[in-house]
């Protein structure tokens, strides 16, 4: 276990540099980013200052050697709009506004998906089993945004403002917007549900427990669940991947001041130390998500073991 | 199985009405899908021939902004996955036939892709790059080729060490030669599954970024930048959101209905159901 965990971190750890990497580059694909930083108006003098006020006319290698302790210190620059640390910006929309948006819709995908995926395998091959095999496809066919603004025009418009269309503060703000981002994610649970709990009924101790006379409830939710639990770990770690991009198109939508927003809403102004940051926090969720995954799952099931 | 058959075939007429529609759409369009007619702007959805599903806020026909719209969605959606799938093909060989550093720097390669959400880095590279068809094609193209090969290294891994490439080798084929011969055939089915599905993904995707105002610039139509323009007139004009979003839901479900079948079809070992 603690080789695995070693070797687990070491592999995040090199996946976290690759990802600064790619952000130190991202913005120097175009050239000089000294261009993107400075007024439309500004002359040739005002542009080398910025460019060496910016350490932007040093060798590529000192520079990437700078930006590497930089951003391990969280320093990603300052918003060129706000004027503000650009990391901090990010964090304080991340925590808790994103944070509270992906935690709603990973439970409303996870939770509802556990008893919908385990009716469709008890239910195989009948009318309830295709009825959501139809309504997984449906819901997987469709632009979550689309389904944002549907909701909206349901919600908000035809039924007289039911509940908010946009911004943050109660429970009901947060309704239309975890059920946008929570759609597709808890469709393509719901199949993966299914299919871990059909192979579940299946296995000699379903049998067991059936003949020893327990009831059908008991040896559905008991004996089979508890097993088919590897694959809904597996669902929420992907589906919260999902969630992060789904965040930046769903905040957008409803107006939620999250992490996703403020990336969008730096992109016309070319804010680019703030959509490094941005993307820097995404893709390190992303990678934490991605170890914690892999641990739960020997603490769900001893046979998995850790290489 | 007859059941899902009718559902492929009804997929299959979707898609291939779609791209029909598309190539037609300057013939078929009641009106100019670009010039503006302030006149007639917001007018509501009628029978009558002239503006069936409305016009936008610019008077523009709704019908023939959505026909027109059908060819970015569609050139997007098959050329990103083109792209995608030759570069992540050609990759894949070489990972799993060559293996050794090759193998190991362009898998980490992938590691560190795969530690992006899409969308977030198709945000972040089209907004240094400038929003253009040709950036929305390299970009989700670019992003996409990891599934590819991870696919075909794994059985390039496998196919390598069966007998028939042996023989092959022994007879003097080169590396070439297995490769187009042996291998590729071999590898082709799941990739064919895994690209149609991937289609059905990058039409989302380019909808998402044209939406969010990184999609082909204004006034050229594409059902993403549609929507968000929809989205501002939900009150006044509920006919702006709701048939571009039709249209994507209706062309992405007849690709992965497509997709459902060759899964069946293809590559019997790939699991079911999701």
């Amino acid at each position: 276990m603690p080789a695995f965990l070693l070797r687990r971190l070491l592999h995040a750890v090199f996946v976290t540099w690759g990802v600064v990497t790619v952000v130190f580059f991202l913005v120097r694909l175009t050239g000089d980013p000294t261009l993107f930083l400075v007024d439309q108006s500004a002359t040739q003098a005002e542009i080398a200052h910025t460019r060496a006020l910016l350490g932007l006319d040093r060798p590529l290698a000192v520079q990437y050697a700078d930006f590497l302790v930089a951003a391990a210190h969280g320093d990603f620059g300052v918003s060129i709009r706000d004027k503000r640390p650009a990391m901090r910006m990010v964090l304080e929309h991340f925590w808790p506004a994103t944070v509270e948006l992906a935690a709603a819709a990973l439970l409303l995908s996870t939770v509802l998906a556990v008893p919908l995926g385990v009716i469709s395998a008890t239910h195989r091959g009948r009318a309830a089993d295709h009825a959501s095999r139809l309504a997984s496809l449906f819901l997987q066919s469709m632009p979550s945004f689309w389904l944002g603004i549907m909701l909206i025009l349901i919600f908000a418009v035809v039924l007289g403002g039911l509940l908010p269309a946009y911004g943050i503060g109660t429970w009901r703000h947060l309704v239309l917007p975890a059920v946008a981002l929570a759609a597709a994610p808890l469709a393509q649970n719901v199949r993966l549900v299914r299919a871990g709990m059909l192979e579940v009924l299946g296995q000699d101790y379903v049998r067991t427990a059936r003949a020893k006379g327990l009831g059908e409830r008991r040896v559905v939710y008991r004996h089979a669940l508890r097993n088919a639990a590897l694959p809904v770990i597996t669902v929420a770690g992907l589906s919260l991947g999902f969630m992060l991009s789904g965040a930046l198109i769903i905040e957008t939508v409803f107006a939620w001041p999250g992490m996703g927003r403020l990336i969008v809403q730096a992109v016309p102004g070319r804010d680019f130390p703030v959509i490094q940051a941005g993307v820097f926090v995404f893709a390190l969720v992303f990678v934490v998500i991605n170890v914690v995954v892999d641990i739960l799952y020997t603490v769900a099931d001893p046979r998995v073991r850790l290489r | 199985m007859r059941r899902i058959d009718a559902l492929a075939v009804a997929g299959a007429l979707v898609v291939a009405a779609a791209v029909v529609l598309a190539v037609a759409a300057p013939a078929l369009a009641p009106g100019d899908p670009i010039k503006n007619a302030l006149l007639e702007r917001l007018t509501p959805p009628t029978w009558a021939r002239e503006h069936p599903l409305g016009t936008d806020t610019l008077g523009r026909d709704v019908a023939s902004r959505l026909l027109h719209g059908a060819r970015v969605s569609l050139v997007v959606g098959f050329s990103a996955v083109l792209v995608a799938g030759v570069l992540g093909v050609a990759l894949g060989l070489i990972s799993g036939w060559y293996r050794g550093w090759i193998d190991d720097v362009l898998m980490r390669l992938g590691d560190v892709q795969l530690a992006f959400p899409v969308l977030v880095l198709a945000v972040a590279v089209l907004a240094v790059l400038g929003a253009s068809l040709l950036n929305l094609i390299v970009v989700l193209g670019t992003t996409g080729w990891i599934t590819y090969a991870r696919i075909v290294r794994g059985e390039v891994l496998t196919l390598r060490e069966r007998d028939f490439v042996a023989a092959a080798r022994a007879l003097g084929a080169n590396d070439g030669w297995i490769v187009r011969r042996h291998l590729l055939p071999n590898v082709l089915p799941p990739i064919t599954v895994v690209a149609t599905f991937s289609v059905a993904r990058t039409i989302i995707a380019e909808a998402s970024l044209s939406f969010l105002g990184l999609g082909i610039p204004a006034p050229e139509p594409s059902w993403g930048a549609m929507l968000d323009e929809g989205r501002n007139y939900i009150t006044t004009g509920w006919w702006l959101a709701l048939f571009p979003g039709l249209a994507i839901l209706l062309l992405v479900l007849g690709i992965n209905l497509v997709g459902d079948w060759l899964r069946d079809v293809l590559d019997p070992r790939l699991e079911r159901g999701v």
